[in-house]
């Protein structure tokens, strides 16, 4: 399926001025575009086939013309025609529709990671470096970024229909998408999934921003403390750093290098450590007791926000060693507790 | 007008006709009689007042949606009270509405009587079935009278079991006891099927409307109680907690997702297959041909009834199923969508060779193949899973949907009454006045809906109370359409109301059709057959037809 370059800018172009049709505005949208007109062309065709059959049939068959029909039982060959034609084309769709899937969901390894909580009924972007945004998203063009998904309540959906992008945000579960945007602008964020009262206020703007601006935008709108930061902060004041120490004598695992390793259980399974790993461990620890360890840490249910969570997972994905762990021990048992953090929810 | 070779209607003198003294109507007197009938007709007619009932009222509610997005603002009511607006359309629509119309009252009148028999297998269950259709139905409007309910028809968890506090539980009783009511009539036509065809009425001789209503009843009985099911859970979630969805109880959020889909993907095919029978016949009739390639749109019936089954997750593609299973079940998608190609083609090719008139039933069953064929090619695109992620939870799903089941089963619905409103009244409805509704249900339907596709591939939303100005155009358009096909709803209620008593006799078979359903007094009598048939003919058999009708010219002259 190859239209000429040209011929494409100048369609999409004409659509896009009569508000017919959305902006490509990412990598990925010209692949879906491609795939929606393949599927209208053979709707379109279908269709026509469909009417030209009546209409030609009601003219020429009809009582005034023939007034006494001749009666046939069917015909194999016709019917095998019907049969293996739509089948193929739909068969050419599952195809390619596969091959979209799995462009749109795969990401590249070389992606940068924002996370996004969704909320009735806004949305809360938190990018690594400790940038806040409501209903509003910064990306550069020309990189690829993912985000990391997740809902403090009810099932939320994140759309950017110019990126031809959209996925669920469950609770309790991290999903994740990514898009590499091609133009500066704005566009629509939609929630598309139902989700109570105001659903339909649950919008907001990407903005997307040439390379150089991005960089600038980061350094404006930084809150001067990094999403791994808050969570160095968190692991010290809800105790974790008293039994991850990393000292030999530890009741806890060591959590340095951790994430992204593979790790045995008590139970004999092995699992991946990935963000929603660590996420669970933090929660519902008694489900993967790592090998050789007491079942003895507490449930961190209900008293960290997903913020907390998301500051806590960025801080062990970045720890390579104990020395700051240790250090921060030395702090907090001095009696200087640490400062709250804004992600520490309240009892 | 030499009206004699441009239509086959063929009433009796009507100087000398009457309709006949004794029949299913005139039987028995009074309200009782009706509400204590175990006739299938009678209950037919009970299920086709209700169903009326309600599907003006969940009109009303599609009548207010549009009236709000007409404007990108939130202008019209409160967004609570747009989000009760379309929850009830959908409640209304689809559980009282769709799933019960052509079965509950075309089916309940003509399967018996299409296969030679006096009533169903238990008139009693039959009657019942139609008391829990009303029993859910006051639930339901229970529902909306004490304040509403804002679920939207798929009462999606967590929000329904924790976060709403209007009247779920009550609506959720509601469509749990209609299903106990879809679900017996789905059993009753099974056994009838199955036990009481007239002699020599083999399977292969069975009115393919026959064939496809067997095929919605195995649909209604094996999906309908996982349906049940998980209204008991979200009851149960949102009175005690049990906790089976809840990620914080240990549950799974998904689970609910699975098990409503696991449901209601089959309830789609529900849905449309009772449409489809009547589709058959109407085009049969009116080209005066057998369909072409009987078994084949027989057999489609079944395998579509089967693969229904198997697809469920396709309305899972972005909620992070695994990408095993979402090939797996977008295959099976694709799979599930040739038998229906398969139909369409069949149909089609009903006409060739045919004698084609072109009354209401005729121009209901065209605007059926035009929009089920958009329909249908409408799902392959959600089917396929790249091209899904951008159109789900947009309009353009809600534009596929209503090509289906309105532009699909309720013209299939509407082309069945005009067609069996003679055997049903003894009368015939105003001829050239139908003809013009069924022009403007049309008209009106694409203003409505194709807009939508684009409003979808553009990005909007579904269920938006308030949407971005650039919108606008496309939903003045939508909004334009649906009063157009208002209209073209209003019309067929006030003539065929007109026709009980105006229109003219119909006679036994004014269509000159083959069904066993022709060839008995219009209306039935109580017990239908004064002598059981017994069927020495295959079905749509127009040569035996033209035989029986010269042998009864001979032998009256
Ligand atoms: C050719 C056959 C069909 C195919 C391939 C097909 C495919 C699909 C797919 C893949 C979806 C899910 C889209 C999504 O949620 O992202 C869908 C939604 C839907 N379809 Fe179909 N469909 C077909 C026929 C029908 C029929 C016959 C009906 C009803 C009479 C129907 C009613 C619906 C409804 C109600 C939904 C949306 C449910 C909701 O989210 O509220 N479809 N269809
Ligand atoms: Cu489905």
């Amino acid at each position: 399926m190859h239209i000429s370059p040209v011929l494409w800018q100048f369609l999409v172009k004409w659509l896009n001025a009569s508000a017919l049709f959305p902006r490509e505005a990412s990598t990925i949208a010209p692949y879906a575009d491609a795939l929606y007109f393949f599927l209208l062309l053979i709707t379109v065709v279908g269709l026509a086939l469909v009417g030209i059959l009546i209409f030609g049939f009601s003219i020429r068959y009809r009582k005034e013309k023939h007034p006494v029909a001749i009666q046939v039982e069917g015909s194999t060959l016709l019917e095998a025609t019907w049969t293996i034609i739509p089948l193929a084309l739909f068969l050419i769709v599952f195809v390619w529709g596969a091959l979209l899937y799995f462009r749109i969901y795969n990401p590249p390894t070389n992606a940068m990671n924002i996370y996004v909580i969704g909320k009735q009924w806004m949305w809360k972007a938190e990018h690594p470096g400790g940038q806040h945004e409501i209903n509003a998203l910064h990306v550069p063009t020309g990189r690829p970024v993912q985000l990391t998904m997740i809902s403090q309540d009810v099932f939320h959906s994140f759309s950017i229909p110019d990126f031809r992008v959209k996925r669920e945000v469950i609770p309790g579960r991290y999903s994740t998408v990514w898009f590499q945007a091609t133009t500066p602008g704005t566009y629509h964020i939609f929630c598309t999934q139902y989700c109570g009262t105001n659903h339909s206020a649950m919008i907001g703007e990407v903005t997307v921003l040439s390379p150089d601006d991005y960089d600038k935008w980061t350094q404006e709108s930084t809150s001067g403390m990094s999403l791994a930061q808050n969570g160095e902060r968190l692991f010290a004041s809800m105790g974790c750093n008293a039994c991850h120490s990393g000292s030999a004598a530890a009741r806890g695992p060591n959590l340095a290098g951790v994430y992204g390793s593979k790790l045995q259980l008590t139970n004999g399974s092995q699992v991946l450590v990935n963000d929603a790993y660590l996420r669970d461990a933090i929660l519902n620890p008694s489900q993967h007791i790592t090998a050789g360890y007491a079942p003895i840490m507490p449930t961190y249910q209900g008293q960290i926000s997903e913020d907390g969570l998301i500051d806590l997972v960025e801080y062990i994905k970045a720890m390579q060693s104990n020395y700051r762990v240790q250090q921060t021990l030395t702090t907090s048992t001095s009696n200087q507790a640490a400062p709250t953090t804004p992600g520490v929810m309240k009892p | 007008m030499s009206t004699t070779s441009t239509t086959i209607v063929n009433l009796p003198d009507q100087r000398t006709a009457r309709i006949p003294k004794r029949n299913y109507l005139n039987n028995e007197d009074g309200l009782l009689s009706w509400l204590f009938t175990g006739d299938h007709k009678r209950i037919a007619i009970l299920y086709l007042i209700s169903i009326t009932f309600f599907f003006f009222i969940g009109g009303a509610f599609a009548g207010l949606i549009r009236l709000e997005l007409l404007t990108p603002q939130a202008d019209l009511v409160a967004s609570d009270t747009y989000n009760k607006f379309f929850s009830m359309h959908g409640i209304i629509m689809i559980f009282l509405f769709l799933v019960p119309s052509v079965p509950a009252t075309l089916g309940n009148f003509l399967i018996p009587i299409m296969i030679g028999a006096k009533d169903l297998a238990f008139p009693k269950v039959n009657l019942l079935s139609w008391y829990l259709y009303w029993i859910g139905g006051l639930f339901t409007l229970a529902a909306l009278v004490l304040g509403g309910v804002d679920t939207g028809w798929t009462f999606t968890t967590p929000l329904s079991t924790h976060y709403l506090n209007t009247h779920v539980v009550t609506a959720a009783t509601g469509v749990f006891i209609i299903g106990f009511s879809s679900i017996f009539t789905g059993l009753n036509f099974i056994v009838t099927l199955h036990r009481m065809r007239a002699p020599g009425m083999t399977w292969f001789r069975l009115p393919l409307f026959c064939w496809s209503n067997y095929a919605a009843s195995i649909l209604m009985v094996l999906g309908t109680p996982v349906l049940a099911i998980t209204l008991v859970l979200v009851a149960l979630e949102r009175l005690v907690g049990i906790g089976v969805f809840d990620p914080t109880k240990g549950g799974d959020p998904l689970l609910f997702q699975h098990l409503f889909w696991f449901y209601s993907h089959p309830a789609v095919y529900i849905m449309i297959l009772p449409g489809m029978g009547v589709i058959s016949e109407v085009i049969s009739t009116f080209s005066r041909k057998r369909v072409f390639g009987y078994t084949a749109v027989a057999f489609s019936s079944v395998a579509i009834a089967l693969f229904g089954f198997f697809v469920w997750a396709h309305h899972m593609f972005i909620m992070g199923v695994s990408n095993y299973s979402a090939l797996v079940f977008s295959l099976l998608t694709m799979l599930v969508a040739v038998p229906s190609a398969i139909k369409i083609f069949n149909w089609a090719f009903t006409l060739q060779k045919g004698s084609i008139t072109f009354e209401t039933p005729m121009l209901y069953a065209f605007g059926f193949l035009g929009l089920f064929t958009i329909g249908g090619m409408t799902g392959v695109f959600l089917g396929a899973l790249g091209m899904d992620i951008h159109l789900t939870e947009t309009y353009f799903i809600v534009a596929h949907f209503h090509f289906v089941m309105v532009g699909g089963m309720l013209m299939a619905f509407l082309a069945g009454i005009h067609f069996w409103w003679p055997k049903m009244t003894g009368r015939m409805y105003p001829e050239s006045l139908s003809k013009l509704a069924a022009v403007t249900t049309f008209i009106g339907f694409n203003l409505t809906f194709l807009p939508q596709f684009i409003l979808g591939y553009l990005g909007m939303p579904r269920r938006y109370h308030a949407y971005p100005p650039e919108f606008q155009v496309l939903n003045v358009l939508s909004t334009a359409g649906a009063t157009v096909l208002g209209i073209g709803y209003m019309l067929p209620l006030l003539y065929l109301g007109w026709s009980l008593k105006y229109g003219a006799i119909a006679g036994n078979n004014p269509w000159q059709a083959t069904g066993l359903e022709w060839q008995i007094q219009s209306p039935p009598l109580t017990e239908n057959f004064i002598e059981t048939p017994i069927m020495d003919h295959e079905a749509y058999d127009y040569e035996w037809l033209a035989h029986k009708t010269a042998q009864e010219v001979t032998t009256v002259g």
